[in-house]
């Protein structure tokens, strides 16, 4: 009966007998040292170092606002819009859940992606941190999944024709494509069937996988230790005398406590922001042809999906049809998100973070941000957006042209990676952290 | 707790044979769960075929009827609009609909039973979205070579008026003609093409 051997819990106050009762019958204390209380990161966490626990922030209050949607709202092709609408006017306060609900999900992808390229600069998906890294990528598509299951909930146009254009994606799968994109909908076209399974995946499957995803996240994390700007294991360092910790290792309770609760804070301050004025953010987080009921015999004259699956959009449009096919540029939209998956597999770098690397791994990433937003935007918009060249280029649409080279520049950042980064001059890393 | 020695083989077999009829049990388990997302038998009767009456239907015009919740248009078309057909042979990728994208009674130089009267499926075979109709003097918007026909707001697929499909368009191949057939000379079914009744 080792619990009964336990330490009373101290420094509670009136709640030490209390807590030392639960912690006797459950891992209490333990899960807390483990998870935060007592766990041991770098000190040197700088601005990037925000966005993992903001991205739980935004996790949570996607959640709390959501359960409160559901209590007003109807998975029902006839009710699904006017319920959105009763509860923008009619519901108590139902204006600011689903406001908050709206910008929380473009919020989770500003969070998510600052969060990623974080992970990008400092190498933080290096051995041992692998599975680490997937854990991340599996939470990144589920949210994807989150948010393209949601984003027809409220039955406008844009959600309509979306899910009509991303279903059919499936069909352009060969030889199985028709009929997994009709079991997709459970119907001839995107109807009242396809809005109740999506309303379910939405509000209960993807949650679900969301949070023990999430939960496996944080303990890879908290087993292998948390990488920092420098890129240097604190475990090999010798431990400091008087606090037995590594030298430049300090605890996280309170001292990151502290720097996340700033964090989430100045985080409230931009959010209310936008939540308050600008909660369709020009048209970006909140589509203006959504405010239009859906109807499935009149197409809206431009069909663009949310900011952050634009990049991917473009790569899709950007690849011709091949054998009378579109299933070419399905098949590269899926293979851009899923080569990120092997991303520590395709450094070979000597040196973890940014810091040491050398010339050519700093003007890749470089250049990868900048493909990486010029393909995030061209997908806003249409492909005659920058008009045509003249004749000696066949009349080519300026943007497609544009977009074609950026999603090769995008492929080669990654394919040529094992290649460059090998042979990049990089700088010695540091036995200490620097700052 | 015999004395007798533990027989690893057996334990073995056992463990792989309880673990793969558990697993066929689970496998099975799946269908009516995977079986319950296909199209349900409210849907598949929603999906019937359509009765349509074209006798109002004048030249140049368009009707759109809903034949499983997608737009299937039928045209009345004119004199000139079925010479823009032919003048966009050399244009199109499939001029001779070679890919089956319509019944077989329908591969033919205007892609219809009758020539006049076209029934098309309004919806891209790139993404699924619905071509507008761009008459043969919309030349301002879609070119001084443009001989009539339809163009996708989406991705800037241009068809013509048998829904073949411009080369260089993102969508890959033509329209789809639905099965259809004509009772009399003034109604159509949508959906249904067998002979007799």
């Amino acid at each position: 009966m080792a619990a009964l051997d336990k330490q009373p819990v101290t420094g509670a106050g009136p709640l030490n007998g209390l807590l030392t009762w639960v912690d006797a019958r459950f891992p209490l204390i333990k899960l807390w040292e483990d998870q935060w209380g007592k766990y041991v990161a770098p000190k040197n966490f700088n601005f990037w170092y925000y966005f993992g626990s903001l991205s739980a922030f935004v996790l949570v209050l996607q959640i709390v606002t959501g359960i409160f949607l559901t209590m007003n709202y109807k998975p029902d092709a006839a009710q699904a819009f006017a319920s959105v609408e009763y509860i923008m006017r009619d519901v108590w306060g139902g204006w600011i859940i689903r406001y908050m609900h709206s910008t929380g999900a473009s919020a989770f992808f500003i969070c998510v992606y600052l969060h990623m390229f974080r992970a990008l600069l400092y190498g933080s998906y290096r051995k041992p941190r692998e599975l680490l890294w997937i854990f991340g990528m599996l939470i990144y598509l589920c949210l994807m999944g989150e948010a393209f299951f949601g984003y027809l909930l409220p039955w406008g146009q844009m959600s309509y024709w979306g899910a009509q254009v991303i279903v059919n994606l499936f069909g352009a799968i060969p030889f199985i494509g028709p009929d997994l994109s009709e079991w997709i909908r459970g119907d001839y076209v995107v109807s009242d069937a396809t809005l109740n399974r999506f309303f379910a995946f939405h509000v209960i499957a993807l949650p679900l996988v969301l949070l023990g995803l999430v939960a496996a996240h944080l303990m890879a994390l908290h087993e292998v230790g948390s990488n920092n700007p420098d890129g240097v294991e604190i475990k090999n360092q010798p431990k400091d005398p008087k606090t037995g910790l590594p030298l430049d290792g300090i605890y996280s309770h309170p001292y990151y406590s502290i720097k996340d609760t700033l964090g989430v804070v100045v985080f409230l301050i931009v959010f209310s922001v936008i939540m308050f004025f600008l909660p369709e953010m020009g048209g970006y987080f909140l589509e203006y042809n959504n405010f239009i009921p859906a109807d499935p015999l009149k197409t809206p004259p431009h069909i663009a999906p949310v900011w952050y699956f634009t990049p991917y959009y473009s790569i899709l449009r950007a690849i011709p049809p091949l054998f009378n096919s579109q299933f070419p540029g399905v098949l590269a939209m899926g293979a851009a998100t899923m080569i990120l998956f092997l991303l520590p597999w395709l450094d070979r770098s000597p040196v973890k973070s940014m810091r040491y690397k050398g010339p050519i791994f700093k003007s890749a990433v470089a250049i990868f941000v900048v493909v990486f937003l010029i393909l995030g935007y061209l997908g806003t918009e249409p492909t005659n957006v920058w008009g045509q060249f003249g004749a000696w280029l066949g009349n080519a649409d300026r943007a497609t042209v544009v977009a074609r080279i950026c999603t090769a520049i995008y492929f080669l950042f990654f394919i040529l990676m094992p290649w460059y980064s090998r042979i990049d001059k990089c700088k010695p890393e540091p036995a200490r952290l620097t700052w | 707790m015999s004395d007798q020695e533990v027989d690893q083989g057996k334990r073995g077999f056992l463990l792989v044979a309880t673990g793969v009829v558990g697993g066929v049990a689970a496998v099975a388990t799946a269908v009516p769960f995977a079986g319950s997302m296909f199209p349900s038998e409210r849907a598949k009767a929603a999906g019937a075929p359509v009765e349509v009456d074209i006798s109002k239907l004048a030249p140049g015009e368009m009707q759109i009827v809903e034949y499983r919740g997608k737009p299937v248009w039928i045209i009345n078309r004119t004199k000139e609009m079925l010479d823009g057909i032919k003048k966009s042979d050399s244009k199109v990728s499939d001029p001779n609909s070679n890919v089956p994208q319509q019944p077989p009674y329908a591969k033919n130089e205007f892609r219809s039973i009758k020539p006049d009267i076209a029934v098309l499926e309004g919806v891209c075979t790139h993404l699924g979205c619905s071509p507008q109709y761009k008459s043969v003097d919309a030349k301002g918007d879609m070119g001084q070579d443009w001989n009539g026909g339809f163009f996708c707001p989406c991705h800037g697929s241009k068809f013509d008026f048998a829904g073949r499909v411009f080369a260089g368009s993102p969508a890959p191949i033509n329209l789809e003609v639905p099965k259809y057939k004509f009772v009399g000379d003034a109604k159509i079914i949508i959906g249904d093409d067998t002979k007799g009744a």
